[in-house]
């Protein structure tokens, strides 16, 4: 079977490391990784916890095809109660530290209370204990990983860790691993920093961790994975060449691309940022932002970018640590760096990546605050003197600065790091916060793609653009093409995505996979590595009972059906330009369709129908 | 014919399936850990650089052991450890230039690459053709054939 069968529960409080086995009636209901771990973690804590109290657990956790051959078989996710929702939180990541935890013998590791001192977790195989982390505190991530390498004399640790906005409070902070991949979003570094916990680093070598249940019959499923992926275009040859960074210039030529705060639809230095720019040698140097592309664990697309600034740029002049190759830009940074609050330069939003990266939080939310920051600003509500300095739409030098203060944690770089809604009600404006229960957008206007609007406005862990990527058959046809403004359709299309994205969340896959593959491809990886028979529909059955099992706990923790909703500059305000102008979202006609296909009430709750037929 | 291994660095991007591979050909486990081929990533430089054993014709590795452990097969070239007449001194990591044959705790004896008897797994799985198993004659083929593709065969402008 798949999954190791082992669980390592951590007491923060205690200080103490015990080894249970792994439920696996509930790996049979919920499979593995992001649905298994909230299982565990819906069953063991109160949904109404504080997000950041010693009560609020947090779970690292891997799915049956991590540590495997599968493509990009090497997955894990984070998954807690989310200090910037005050809901359900899943953060996945690439990288290698999840293959590493499955070959050290472990499925997941559940962290429970705060330790009194700060700690790191050390795991070398079989054996984990808790040792002190005060040397660490304080520290970034990039030193973090190289102190613990070092110290335990071993390059070939992984290690996932919190940065100094993890330590700090920021509620976005994320969990970074192999100094460029992250558990981003919902502020699961947060929660990490609460706990005292500075870093897990994790050493796995065993051979004997987990056996697949039919190595032939996978072997066959994998490889005819991997070949529909080299032979997609957009896994095969998109996203090896320009990332998800392929999507600027169509998403900006589309309408959809939302630009100083929602304002605007289009951004007009689109293309300075984007996927071809990264490519095109710079008139400074001569050379390009992008060094290379490179794979996650086990992953025969490698869409990941790597970069190398450069070295004569005003933000890291004299800075050599930042001279150096390291995560570039992807799609959603770019924008939210970018676009979200009017800066066109790629070498500043490349260095506001690398601190995003280095002190561990997300560029999306960041990004997406400093845009709102910029509205309060234009609007005189912000002053230069509360900022610190000037801070107008397209300020480079503003973006770059407070990301450098959101990192340290100082200045007004302290109010940032709460996020868009809450700096928006501190100042009186809740409307001009561009977020769904508390979580900012990404980088797809909801006017400009109805269907992504609509997967915003009832994403679990606010808005998010990997809970149900409607941009596929709005905007590339896969499965089928929709029109990005109609509505027919697409509660049903949506809850379809919903469903069998909670399935690959919770398998150890990347989700980028489903450019190419269907669950007919990914179905007969599953079953060859997991024993017991694992039909599609049975497959779906488990993505329809995480997504539900997710809206009870958010339901238990107080949110309720008026969460599931839109900015009103989304709804009232029309779409200035391009091909979508004119346009508002339709959610008001969209979402009572999408809570009956879900088997839901009017008020957004499953009914007990629902629940009976899925078990939740 | 006898083959290589042959290694583009340029074309690895870090994936480690071929250390998934090499670990299931010897150990059925996907375990990376145990991998005779390791993917180092220079992480400032942007560079993921796949190193495994080069087969060496005069081989320090086989002319060290005090044992006659290592052996050649004729057919494809490779040095073959003998783990029942492996003593586990390590003589031979010591000898190799290159680090590329290892001691295994676990076991008490030392692991190199053995081309998988001629058909290699790492090159098999390999997604983006940086490790190929080529005519050893003819490793410079590929990178001979990229520079030819450079040339500018057309006529010069006036």
């Amino acid at each position: 079977m798949a999954w190791t069968k082992n669980v390592l529960r951590v007491n923060l409080e205690a200080g103490t490391c015990t080894t249970e086995p792994l439920n696996m009636q509930w790996a049979q209901d919920y499979l593995g990784q992001r649905g298994l771990a909230t299982k565990y973690l819906v069953a063991e804590t109160d949904p109404k916890v504080d997000p950041l109290s010693p009560k609020n657990k947090m779970i690292f956790v891997t799915g049956p095809l991590t540590g495997t051959m599968a493509a990009t078989g090497g997955r894990y996710s984070v998954v807690t109660k989310g200090p910037l929702t005050g809901a359900i939180a899943c953060s996945n990541s690439g990288g290698y530290f999840g293959a590493e935890l499955k070959f050290a013998g472990w499925d997941m590791v559940i962290f429970e209370g705060a330790s009194p001192k700060p700690v790191y977790l050390l795991i070398i195989d079989g054996q984990a204990e808790l040792l002190d982390a005060s040397h660490l505190w304080g520290k970034t991530v990039w030193e973090t990983e190289e102190i613990i390498k070092k110290l335990h004399q071993d390059p070939q640790i992984r290690v996932a860790s919190i940065g100094r906005a993890g330590e700090n409070g920021v509620l976005y902070a994320g969990i970074v691993n192999d100094l460029h991949r992250a558990a981003g979003r919902s502020g699961v570094g947060a929660v990490m920093g609460s706990k005292n916990l500075k870093a897990v680093a994790v050493r796995g070598t065993r051979t004997d961790a987990y056996k697949l249940a039919n190595p032939e019959a996978f072997f066959a499923a994998t490889e005819a994975g991997k070949k529909v992926l080299a032979a997609n275009g957009v896994t095969g040859q998109g996203l090896p060449t320009y990332g998800t960074q392929v999507l600027m210039n169509v998403i900006n030529e589309l309408g959809a691309l939302p630009t100083r705060n929602h304002r605007d639809v289009q951004f007009e230095g689109a293309m300075a940022i984007g996927g071809e720019a990264m490519h095109e040698k710079r008139p400074t140097d001569g050379k390009a932002n992008l060094v290379t592309n490179g794979a996650c664990f086990g992953c025969t697309i490698a869409c990941g970018r790597i970069s190398r600034m450069d070295p004569n740029h005003f933000s890291v002049k004299d800075k050599p640590q930042y001279h150096g190759a390291s995560g570039g830009v992807e799609y959603e940074a770019a924008w939210a760096l970018g676009a979200a609050n009017g800066v066109s330069d790629l070498e500043a939003l490349t260095y506001a990546n690398f601190l995003c990266n280095e002190d561990g939080f997300d560029p999306i939310s960041f990004g997406a605050t400093v845009g709102a920051a910029m509205e309060l600003y234009d609007l005189g509500i912000l002053t230069k003197e509360q900022i610190g300095f000037e801070l107008p739409f397209g300020s480079t030098e503003g973006m770059v600065k407070l990301a450098e203060l959101t990192a340290k944690g100082e200045g007004f770089g302290k109010e940032i790091g709460l996020g868009s809604k809450r700096l928006c009600a501190k100042y009186g404006k809740p409307e001009l916060s561009m977020t769904v229960k508390g979580q900012e957008f990404p980088a797809y206007d909801g006017r400009g793609l109805q269907g992504m609007g609509l997967a915003y406005a009832t994403s679990n862990r606010g808005a998010c653009h990997l809970r149900g990527y409607m941009v596929s058959p709005e905007v590339l046809g896969i499965p089928v093409k929709m029109e990005p403004q109609a509505t027919e359709g697409k509660p049903a299309m949506l809850k379809a995505f919903q469903d069998l994205t909670a399935v690959v969340d919770s398998s150890g896959l990347c989700l980028f996979t489903t450019f190419a593959w269907g669950l007919a491809d990914i179905q007969p990886q599953i079953q060859a590595a997991c024993e017991g028979d694992w039909s599609e529909d049975r497959l779906l059955l488990i993505g329809e009972r995480i997504w539900n099992m997710e809206r009870e706990f958010n339901l238990a923790a107080g949110l309720t059906c008026k969460d599931d909703n839109l900015p009103p500059r989304l709804m009232k305000e029309p779409a200035k330009t391009g091909p979508q102008k004119g346009a508002v979202s339709k959610l008001d006609i969209m979402l009572p369709e999408y809570y009956q296909v879900r088997g839901w009430t009017t008020e957004g709750v499953p009914t007990p129908e629902t629940r009976t037929r899925l078990g939740v | 014919m006898q083959k290589s291994l042959h290694i583009d660095p340029n074309k690895c991007t870090g994936c480690l399936q071929c250390e998934m591979a090499c670990s299931w050909e010897k150990y059925q486990s996907f375990t990376t850990a145990k991998s005779r081929i390791k993917v180092f990533s220079f992480h400032h430089e942007g560079r993921f650089v796949p190193y495994t054993c080069t087969q060496c014709d005069e081989a320090w590795c086989m002319i060290a052991c005090p044992v006659d452990a290592i052996q050649l097969d004729p057919v494809t070239g490779a040095k073959i450890v003998l783990e029942p007449t492996c003593v586990g001194c390590k003589v031979c990591t010591i000898a190799c230039p290159f680090g590329t044959i290892n001691y295994v705790a676990q076991t008490g004896k030392v692991q190199k690459c053995d081309l998988c008897d001629g058909a290699p797994a790492c090159a098999k799985a390999c997604p983006t053709a940086a490790i190929t198993y080529v005519d050893s004659d003819w490793t410079g083929l590929e990178k001979m054939r990229q520079w030819a593709g450079k040339t500018d065969t057309n006529p010069a402008t006036v």
